[in-house]
């Protein structure tokens, strides 16, 4: 098994292999690229969250015949985005159901025109009531979205939660609220679209997901698999917000470009971007749970809700992942979990790193320490009273059947962090400080690749291809935004072919040259591409072995020599693999129960906060995160991957907030959109424990999304054991701590500084 | 990028001279933009009324930091670098030196200048709390001559100063006596850097014997523009710094706070941090009966 | 008024340097002007008249890495890259004036620039292990856009 092999590039902190490109300022983003005829593409959108659109008024001091202009009506096949469900428009149609919607689009070759054009399109509505929030959604007063407002639903049971009540020693409930969240990747979703009627629609842009996009515009144009082709430019940042939005604006782009004749760029600024496109769901999460004198869990009731924004998109999928990730990585015999995706007329959420997850795990972390505080015991005891182990059944019964160093992690964790020493100390300092320190933990997994069937339903093709001067590609459809695609498969390929580094590169992101190997998300990369390229691999070798007399240990030179032989009598020297499930793996979608992951990465997270008296403001002064993740494949890579999504955790808690009026984003600038700085990040401790997971490439499981689930409940955590008072409700800014610390304190009366 | 190159026109004279005959000959006509990190961002954003613009950006005879016995003065064109990196500024105005260090980023503080930070008007505006402390004088500058104002009477309202249609900021002068002066600033935004303030206040005070002999407080985002804080002044002046004093001066601070709701935060939280932010002054100018 | 980002851009397509906000936020558009760090998205381009220059193409020399950003190949400080020429413009003016900043010093030099990817952390190293190796030779000619 390759997985305890010794390993040259596995491993190995090998240079990142667009690195150079990106330092040097040669790597090309969508916008740095121009064309030959290129004209400029805008949007109109709608200003109201709902109504009829009564009409559409184009104001004479324009010179309308210098543009294009299209409408839904322009739209040769179908005009929805292809998702989960297709109801999405891709214009829209008559009537809006969201701020931001797109109506129509324009094209013209000089940017400013555009925009004075943009502002002279009048357009008059006849608004409808809207629906602005889960609660007014749940009334069902009005129906925006099907019959009942509700994109889906899901339930999972285990046990008998009702026969555990009147038993409990303890009950404690508590409500847990997430608020939106904007990805703020740095470069703004952007497209270049070209058509003819020889090659049909070609679109290049920034996006996770070439063949999402390709099957959109296949039916957006009515248009055969050969005659669309999606090719993915150098990806400035992306975490999720780029895993749907592109198929829209790709058909925008396409669209304008059928039309006018002309290679159409669409660049959003950064205040459409902000606006318009995707963020994570917002969610209330309500928990009752019974315990015993011990602490031992008995019974979970939770009822969780997200925000899906006006269309289903994705929604139903990240309530899956929320759904699964509700109760934690503890035993608990007896399990009731009601979830509900809920539609109002706001722009539609969509996937950011976590998808679900951070959302449920806030809940059930932060409700952990509730659950402590009720029953007076500690945090730390709580949980390892109550941690999933080997041979233990989780929510959906799924059987651990791999080792779950939880214990280990927390140890490690306690350690490094001081916990116990500092909390302590910060009992005994915080009452004559006006700054008061608190430490908190979160105790958490993420489950790798798509849920369920998941996978299965994906089919993921991918494999390697070797040139004849001498380079492996490798062949997927998974992309590079940052995280390391396409370092961790070249090395993977490497490494199982016995090559060096250097020898093998990424075929370009192109599904001209490409096969479905299925989307960059859900942390399924290094574990469930990887493999398969792994696999290929080896494949390949076999192939050679078995055809051109390859031997047993080969030099590259007679690797190469091999793939001349064969290529000179076979053709192409190409090996393919098809996803296969890991063996006894079953999963019922109907009950949710059975094996929802096929490897789980477990984490423990602490953080060290300070509550300023003064000022109101939580400021985290240090972090540890302490996690494990199967194989590291690249220890640099993987310590920035938690960096990254640390950092983001942070924002998520402390900084980052959208504000809604009337459904649109008021703050949509980066001057009022808050993330942290480098002044105001914390140092991250990151440690790894690696238990190679045998199904995973060279034994990794998933990575990317993990960071981002422990942040949030480890600093609220943190500020309820500095300020001794619970905040349930992210984002947490200084006005909000204000409200409550404030209130209990008489205005005129000095503060305890 | 919202704004359209077309529709602006930059001129540059070159002198200090020329561009006050410009403005002279067609006032309310030309604005003047030095570092532009002011009406760039409203430009990008597709929000630059003035079609206009006249730089003053590289002007000598505006960027200069001098000094003499009882004054030192800073040119209106002198960026946030230039005062970080002076040594009077550091010295004797170390409240100024802070808060240039907190504007923006440090390419910003490259090319903002204390004179587009007052004539921008902005409550929030970051060198205003300090030079209202050390009671700066400004200095305006036109076709027909200059005329000098104290600063506390150059905002008139809402991004509104007295500042004519003819004229510029030329510089502000800071009277060199504050060497015993206790100082205190402090600022309150969004994140550490790159933050606009939330509020923020400066303060400085002559103590002796346990008295507040001379005090001035100056406060951001807590009215219509940068303020003195005259009454919660009053009530300090002449006293010893007790717990009742104390209890007074933030009395005095809540009712003189005039700040309001806005997108980045409330008004609720201003007048209450506004009033610890004084008690942390106070605390800082020997209230040892503050702690518990 | 075309800014200075635009020129370079479009004009002279240095492409190295991004736009990410166009207000002076993100520090994705930072360049030298004169020695001195700017948001290129906040300077009109007349007001760079008879500058000098320096981007991120400016900083290698004669194919070889400068000293930050062979840091970044090694040390990760770079992921989706969109920051990197900014990051890179702002750690580069730091080291010139500072040329062994403390780790205050290297968060207030790089508060201007935003990364969304990195969290910063394998940034700071890299700058501190290129303080090490910076010598005078290292540092570039400015590029000269005229």
């Amino acid at each position: 098994m390759s997985t305890s092999a010794t390993t040259r590039i596995v491993g190995a902190p090998v240079p990142r292999k667009e690195g150079i490109d990106k330092l040097v300022g040669r790597a090309q983003y969508v916008d740095d690229i121009t064309r030959e005829d290129l004209w400029h593409g805008a949007t109109v959108r709608s200003t109201i969250p709902r109504g009829i659109i009564r009409s559409i008024a184009f104001d004479p001091r324009i010179e309308w015949s210098e543009f294009t202009i299209v409408t839904a009506a322009d739209v040769p096949g179908n005009n929805h985005i292809q998702l989960i469900v297709a109801d999405q428009p891709c214009l829209a149609e008559g009537r809006v159901n969201h701020c931001d919607e797109p109506i129509l689009l324009l094209a013209h070759p000089d940017r400013h025109k555009l925009l004075e054009a943009a502002d002279a399109v009048h357009i008059e509505y006849d608004p409808l009531p809207a629906i602005l929030s889960i609660e007014e959604s749940e009334k069902q007063r009005e129906i925006i979205l099907g019959e009942d407002n509700s994109i889906k639903s899901f339930a999972l049971e285990k046990g008998d939660v009702d026969s555990v009540w009147a038993r409990a020693a303890h009950i404690v409930e508590g409500e847990y609220r997430t608020g939106a969240q904007e990805h703020l990747y740095i470069e703004n979703n952007g497209m270049i679209a070209e058509w003819s009627a020889e090659h049909g629609i070609t679109v290049w842009g920034s996006l996770q997901c070439p063949y999402y996009v390709h099957k959109t515009l296949r039916s957006v144009f009515d248009l055969p698999d050969d005659k669309v082709r999606v090719i993915q430019t150098e990806t400035g940042g992306a975490f999720g917000g780029k895993e749907d939005y592109p198929s829209t604006l790709a058909s925008h782009a396409g669209l304008l470009a059928m039309k006018s004749g002309h290679p159409i760029k669409m660049i959003y600024d950064r205040m459409e971007d902000l606006a318009a496109t995707t963020k994570r769901h917002p969610s209330r999460i309500r928990h009752r749970t019974a315990v015993d004198k011990d602490g031992k869990l008995l019974a979970m009731e939770i009822n969780l809700a997200i925000d899906g924004g006006a269309y289903s998109t994705l929604s139903s999928t990240v309530l899956s992942r929320a759904t699964l990730h509700a109760c934690g990585p503890y035993v608990c015999p007896n399990i009731r979990v009601r979830a509900r995706a809920w539609a109002t007329n706001t722009v539609p959420y969509g996937a950011f790193r976590g998808f679900g997850a951070p959302q449920a795990i806030f809940a059930m972390e932060r409700h952990m320490d509730e659950i402590a505080a009720a029953t007076g015991l500690d945090p730390v005891g709580l949980r390892r009273r109550n941690f999933l182990h080997e041979g233990d059944r989780n929510a959906t019964d799924q059987l651990m059947r791999e080792p779950v160093i939880l214990d280990d992690l927390l140890d490690r964790a306690l350690k490094e962090s001081d916990y116990y020493g500092k909390r302590v100390r910060y009992a005994q300092e915080n009452p004559k400080s006006a700054v008061r320190r608190g430490m908190g933990i979160a105790a958490f997994y993420h489950g790798s690749g798509f849920t369920g069937s998941g996978e299965l339903y994906l089919n993921s093709l991918a494999g390697v291809h070797v040139t004849p001067d001498r380079k492996v590609r490798v062949l997927v459809s998974n992309t590079e935004f940052g995280q390391g695609t396409n370092t961790i498969l070249t090395q993977i390929a490497a490494e199982a072919l016995g090559l060096d580094f250097s020898d093998v590169m990424m075929a370009p992101a192109d599904t001209a040259q490409i096969p479905n190997s299925g989307p960059t998300v859900a942390s399924r990369t290094s574990m469930v591409v990887g493999r398969l390229v792994e696999r290929a691999s080896l494949q390949l070798l076999a192939l050679l072995r078995e055809h051109a007399a390859l031997a047993d240990h080969p030099t590259r030179d007679e690797f190469f020599a091999a793939c001349d032989r064969y290529r000179a009598a076979h053709g192409a020297v190409e090996s393919l693999c098809r996803y296969e499930a890991p063996p006894g793996i079953y999963w019922d979608d109907a009950t949710y129960h059975g094996e929802a992951y096929g490897a789980y990465a477990w984490a423990i997270y602490v953080a060290q906060v300070a509550v300023d008296t003064v000022t109101y403001s939580a400021e985290v002064e240090d972090f540890w995160a302490v996690q494990e993740v199967g194989r590291v494949l690249h220890p640099v890579l993987a310590k920035g991957q938690i960096e990254g999504g640390v950092a983001q955790g942070i924002g998520y808690a402390l900084y980052e907030k959208v504000v809604l009026q009337n459904g649109h984003m008021a703050n949509n600038q980066m001057t009022n959109y808050i993330i942290p700085t480098a002044a105001d990040v914390p140092p991250i401790h990151v440690h790894f424990e690696q238990i190679p997971f045998r199904y995973g490439g060279f034994g990794a499981k998933g990575i990317g999304e993990l960071p981002h689930d422990g942040p949030a409940p480890a600093i609220l955590n943190a500020i309820r054991d500095a300020a001794g008072v619970a905040f349930n409700a992210i984002p947490l800014l200084p006005e909000d701590l204000f409200a409550t610390l404030a209130a209990r304190e008489p205005v005129e009366e000095p503060v305890a500084l | 990028m919202r704004g359209n190159a077309e529709a602006h026109e930059l001129i540059a004279p070159g002198s200090l001279t020329a561009v006050l005959n410009l403005l002279a000959t067609e006032p309310g006509v030309w604005t003047p933009i030095a570092g532009g990190t002011e009406l760039m961002v409203a430009y990008a954003a597709g929000r630059l009324n003035a079609t206009r613009l006249v730089s003053l950006w590289g002007l000598s005879e505006l960027r200069v930091i001098r000094a003499t016995d009882q004054h030192m003065s800073i040119g209106a064109g002198a960026t946030f670098t230039d005062l970080r990196k002076s040594a009077i500024v550091s010295e004797e105005f170390p409240l100024l030196a802070q808060a240039a260090s907190w504007i923006g980023s440090i390419a910003n503080q490259t090319r903002a200048t204390v004179g587009g930070n007052l004539v921008n008007g902005s409550p929030a505006a970051d060198s205003s709390p300090a030079l209202l402390a050390y009671d700066a004088g400004i200095e305006l500058i036109s076709a027909r001559g200059s005329r000098r104002v104290p600063y506390s009477e150059f905002h008139t309202g809402y991004k509104r100063t007295v500042l004519a249609a003819d004229e510029l900021l030329y510089a502000i002068h800071l009277p060199r006596r504050f060497a015993r002066h206790r100082q205190y600033l402090r600022k309150v935004g969004t994140r550490r850097a790159m933050a606009i303030a939330k509020v923020a206040l400066a303060g400085t005070a002559l103590i002796e014997s346990g008295t507040i002999r001379e005090v001035r407080l100056a406060a951001a985002s807590l009215a219509p523009s940068p303020t003195r804080l005259y009454r919660t002044e009053e009530i300090l002046l002449g006293r010893q710094i007790t717990k009742e004093t104390l209890r007074a001066a933030r009395a005095a601070i809540l009712a003189e706070a005039l700040p309001i709701d806005d997108i980045r935060s409330t008004a609720a939280y201003r007048r209450r941090v506004a009033a610890n932010l004084l008690q942390e002054f106070l605390f800082q100018l020997g209230g040892e009966e503050f702690r518990p | 008024m075309k800014r200075l980002l635009d020129v370079l851009r479009e004009d002279l397509r240095l492409t190295g340097t991004k736009e990410g906000c166009g207000e002076g936020e993100c520090g994705s558009c930072s360049v030298r002007m004169n020695g001195e760090l700017i948001n290129s998205c906040l300077v009109p381009i007349l007001q760079a008249e008879g500058a000098s220059i320096q981007t991120v193409e400016g900083l290698a020399s004669h194919g070889v890495l400068h000293p930050l950003q062979d840091a970044f190949l090694q040390l990760g400080g770079a992921q989706c890259g969109i920051c990197t020429p900014g990051m890179l413009m702002a750690a580069a003016q730091l080291l010139e004036n500072n040329p062994h900043p403390s780790m205050t010093e290297i968060r207030e030099g790089l508060a201007g620039n935003l990364c969304r990817c990195t969290g910063f952390m394998r940034i700071f190293e890299s700058v501190l292990a290129a303080a090490t190796q910076t010598s005078e030779k290292a540092l570039e000619q400015p590029h000269h856009a005229r």
